[in-house]
C-alpha cells in the first residue's frame, strides 16, 4: 500500500509554491515519513522556519508551525523548546537563511546542544529572491549577483555544525530520497542538537545559470558527487576529490541544553 | 501586617515587577545600562521553575521571547538603544503575528553606541516608528523606582489584553537610581491572564475576529495546532495577498490599541487647575519639572505639570484640551525635541512651545526649567 502522506499535510494548503524540479518536496516527503515512523504527535510537534522557498514548508504541515523572520528560526525555536522542553522541535530552511543571515543563531544552537533537529535544504542559492549567491554557492559559479563567477569560497555546513558543537550531523541529497527519512528520523531521536543537510537543487535560479540542461542533469550530479561515509573509508584522497560525504557524519552523546537548564532550576531551588 | 519595603534600583524593580506579573521566561543579551534586569532574572526565574536564557545577540533574545510566548509563557527582554535598534525587526513580527511580550528598554545616549552610561530620552520615537510598516505601539515611561515596578506589571497586563508587544522605557537615571519601594501584597495589583481559546482545537483560528479585535491565543503544545507567520495573514493564520483581507487585518491590528486609548493612556496632572504655563515632562525629567513648578508657584507664577506616563499612544486629547487654555508649554527632554513635536502636533498653533533639549548626558535641572517658565508671557 502506498504511504499516506496526506495525513500529515494540512488540508487545503496544497499545491505548494515550489517550482517543478525543485527538491524541497522530496525533503518534505522524507520528513513526513520520518515523523510518521517515529509516531510523533502533531499537537506536540513544532516545525519552525525562517524565510525563503524551503522555509515555506511548515505551512504545509499539519502541526504547530511557525514561519519566523529571515534567519531567525533557530532563535525562535530555542524559545519554544526552552518554554516547552517536552515538545519535538524541528527547524527547516535553506542555506542562505541558515548560514548567512541566520548564521549566528545557527552556530549558537549547535553550541548549546539544544534538543532540536535542523533540516537545511542546501540548493546553493537564494531561490526566492531570484538566484543571488549564498554562502554555499561554490567558488566560480554564477548567480544573479555574481555574473562573472562567484569570488567567495563556500561554507561546508556539516563541518560548520560539527565545529560549532552540534552532536549529530548528517548529510543526504534530494536524489537519495529513500535515505532522507532515515537520516531525519535518526536526527530527531538523537538527544541534542542535530543537523541534517540535504543537498538540493534549484533548477530555476541556479541550474540555468550554471549550464545544467535539465533537472535530471542536476539530480545526476547529486548522485555522482555523493559518497557514503562507509564507502569513503576505502577511497583515496584522489578518488574523493570533488566528492561529498553522505550519511551520518558525526554523532556524540552529550547532555543537552534543556536537561542542563533543569539542573540550573534544581540548584536554584536548593539554594546552591 | 506591614508591607515589604526595599531600597532598590529601577532595573531591579523592573525585574521584581515582571515576577509579580507572572513572567516565567526572560531572553536577554548584555547591554549597559539595563543588564541588571537580566542578572536579577537569571537568579530569580529558576527558583520558581521559570526560564532565563542569554542569547547570542539582541535579535536572538527577541526571537526567543516570541517563541516562548507562543508556547504559552509570559515573557520579557531588556535592552538599551543599540539593542532596541536590533530588536526592531522582530518587534514588528510581534506586532503582525500578535504575540504578547514586554520589551524593557533603558534610554541611553545615541545614536549608535552614543553614551552607554549617560541618560537620554531619545528612544521615544523609536518605540513607535522603529520597526517598518503600520503597527500598534504602546510605550510606558516611568519616573521612579516604584513606578517602574508598577508599570512593568501594567505592561504585562496590556501585552496580554491587547496581544501585542509593549515597551517600558525608563531613562538611565530612573533605571539606575535607588529609591524606597513598597511591594504590593499578592493579589493587590490585578494581573491580566492571557485570553485563550474556548473553542475546540479543530475550530480554532489564531486571528478569529468573531471574538473581537483581540482574538484568543492558544499555546503551542496545549493541544491546539496552528500556523504563525510574519506575512500578512488571514484569520486562520495563513498568508494572503488578498487586498481586502490585508487592509482589514492591518487596520484591526492598529485599531485594537487606537480604539482603547482611554484604557491605555495614563498621565499625572500636577497643579494644572489654574495653570497658565504647563510643563510637559516624562521620566526623570518630570522630577526636575515638579521642583521647578513648585518654585515658580512660590514666585507667583501659575505653573503646572502634565506628566506623561504613557508615551504611546500619545495623550493627544489631553494636550489638545490644555493647548486651548494655557499661555504656553515648556517641554524639557533629554533629546533634541521629540516630545515637543508631538505637543506641537496637538497644540495646532494655539499655544507656543518652549523646549529645553539636552543631549549631553546630563540631566535637566530645575533651574533651567524655571527660567523657561519665566519666559512665557
Amino acid at each position: 500500500m502506498a504511504f499516506d502522506y496526506d495525513k500529515w499535510v494540512r488540508p487545503g494548503k496544497l499545491p505548494h509554491i515550489w517550482c517543478p524540479g525543485c527538491g524541497h518536496g522530496i525533503v518534505m516527503k522524507g520528513l513526513i515519513r520520518a515523523i510518521d515512523t517515529l509516531k510523533l504527535e502533531k499537537e506536540n510537534t513544532a516545525i519552525v522556519s525562517g524565510i525563503g522557498c524551503a522555509s515555506r514548508l511548515p505551512g504545509y504541515m499539519d502541526c504547530c508551525t511557525l514561519h519566523t523572520a529571515h534567519g531567525r528560526a533557530a532563535a525562535f525555536a530555542t524559545g519554544v523548546k526552552m518554554a516547552k522542553p517536552e515538545m519535538n522541535v524541528i527547524l527547516v530552511g535553506g542555506d542562505g537563511d541558515g548560514t548567512a543571515i541566520g548564521g549566528n543563531h545557527f552556530i549558537h544552537a549547535c553550541r548549546r546542544n539544544i534538543d532540536m533537529t535542523y533540516i537545511i535544504m542546501n540548493n546553493y542559492i537564494y531561490g526566492m529572491t531570484g538566484g543571488q549567491f549564498s554562502p554555499c554557492t561554490p567558488t566560480g559559479h554564477k548567480a544573479s549577483t555574481t555574473p562573472y563567477g562567484n569570488p567567495d569560497p563556500g561554507f561546508d555546513i556539516a563541518k560548520l555544525a560539527i565545529g560549532a558543537g552540534a552532536t549529530f550531523v548528517a548529510r543526504g541529497t534530494a536524489f537519495h530520497a529513500n535515505q532522507i527519512d532515515k537520516l531525519i528520523a535518526e536526527a530527531i531521536q538523537h538527544k541534542g542538537f542535530s543537523v541534517v543537510e540535504i543537498l538540493d537543487d534549484c533548477p530555476t535560479t541556479y541550474g540555468r545559470r550554471n549550464k545544467f540542461k535539465s533537472v535530471i542533469e542536476m539530480m545526476n550530479r547529486l548522485k555522482e558527487v555523493a559518497v557514503p561515509v562507509k564507502a569513503a573509508e576505502k577511497m583515496s584522497a584522489e578518488q574523493l576529490q570533488g566528492k561529498v560525504l553522505t550519511g551520518v557524519l558525526y554523532k556524540e552523546e552529550k547532555s543537552d541544553y534543556t536537561s542542563e537548564y533543569a539542573k540550573v532550576i534544581e540548584r536554584a531551588q536548593a539554594g546552591k | 501586617m506591614s508591607k515589604k519595603v526595599a531600597f532598590l534600583q529601577g532595573n531591579e524593580a523592573a525585574a521584581q515587577g515582571a515576577l509579580y506579573a507572572g513572567c516565567n521566561f526572560f531572553g536577554g543579551y548584555p547591554i549597559t545600562p539595563s543588564t541588571e534586569v537580566a542578572e536579577v532574572m537569571s537568579a530569580e526565574l529558576p527558583k520558581i521553575g521559570g526560564k532565563f536564557i542569554q542569547m547570542e545577540d539582541e535579535i536572538g533574545a527577541m526571537a526567543a521571547i516570541l517563541g516562548a510566548s507562543l508556547a504559552g509563557s509570559k515573557v520579557m527582554t531588556s535592552t538599551s538603544g543599540p539593542g532596541l535598534s536590533l530588536k526592531q525587526e522582530l518587534i514588528g513580527y510581534g506586532c503582525i503575528a500578535e504575540i504578547p511580550c514586554v520589551i524593557y528598554n533603558v534610554m541611553r545616549g545615541g545614536p549608535s553606541t552614543g553614551m552607554p552610561t549617560g541618560p537620554s530620552q531619545s528612544d521615544v520615537m523609536c518605540a513607535k516608528w522603529g520597526t517598518h510598516g503600520d503597527h500598534p505601539a504602546i510605550c510606558l515611561t516611568p519616573a521612579s523606582v516604584q513606578e517602574t515596578y508598577e508599570e512593568v506589571i501594567r505592561a504585562f497586563n496590556l501585552a496580554e489584553k491587547y496581544r501585542t508587544p509593549v515597551m517600558v522605557m525608563p531613562d538611565e537615571i530612573v533605571a539606575h537610581m535607588r529609591e524606597r519601594i513598597v511591594f504590593p501584597e499578592t493579589g493587590e495589583i490585578e494581573v491580566t491572564p492571557r485570553k485563550t481559546p474556548t473553542v475546540p482545537p479543530e475550530q480554532y483560528k489564531p486571528y478569529d475576529t468573531s471574538f473581537g479585535d483581540v482574538p484568543p491565543l492558544a499555546a503551542f503544545g496545549s493541544g491546539y495546532k496552528f500556523h504563525v507567520t510574519g506575512l500578512n495573514k488571514m484569520q486562520d493564520g495563513f498568508p494572503t495577498t488578498k487586498a481586502e483581507v490585508v487592509q482589514a487585518e492591518e487596520e484591526r491590528q492598529v485599531r485594537k490599541v487606537d480604539a482603547n486609548i482611554d484604557d491605555i493612556v495614563t498621565f499625572e496632572e500636577y497643579q494644572l487647575d489654574d495653570a497658565e504655563v504647563v510643563v510637559v515632562a516624562y521620566g526623570s525629567t518630570s522630577r526636575s519639572a515638579r521642583y521647578a513648578v513648585n518654585a515658580a508657584r512660590e514666585q507667583g507664577i501659575k505653573a503646572g505639570m502634565f506628566r506623561i506616563k504613557t508615551f504611546w499612544p500619545f495623550p493627544d486629547k489631553q494636550i489638545k484640551a490644555l493647548a486651548a487654555k494655557v499661555k504656553g508649554f515648556i517641554v524639557p527632554e533629554m533629546n533634541l525635541g521629540m516630545c515637543a513635536l508631538e505637543i506641537e502636533r496637538n497644540a495646532q498653533g494655539k499655544a507656543p512651545i518652549l523646549g529645553i533639549f539636552r543631549v549631553d548626558g546630563e540631566p535637566i535641572n530645575p533651574d533651567q526649567i524655571l527660567e523657561k517658565i519665566k519666559e512665557v508671557k
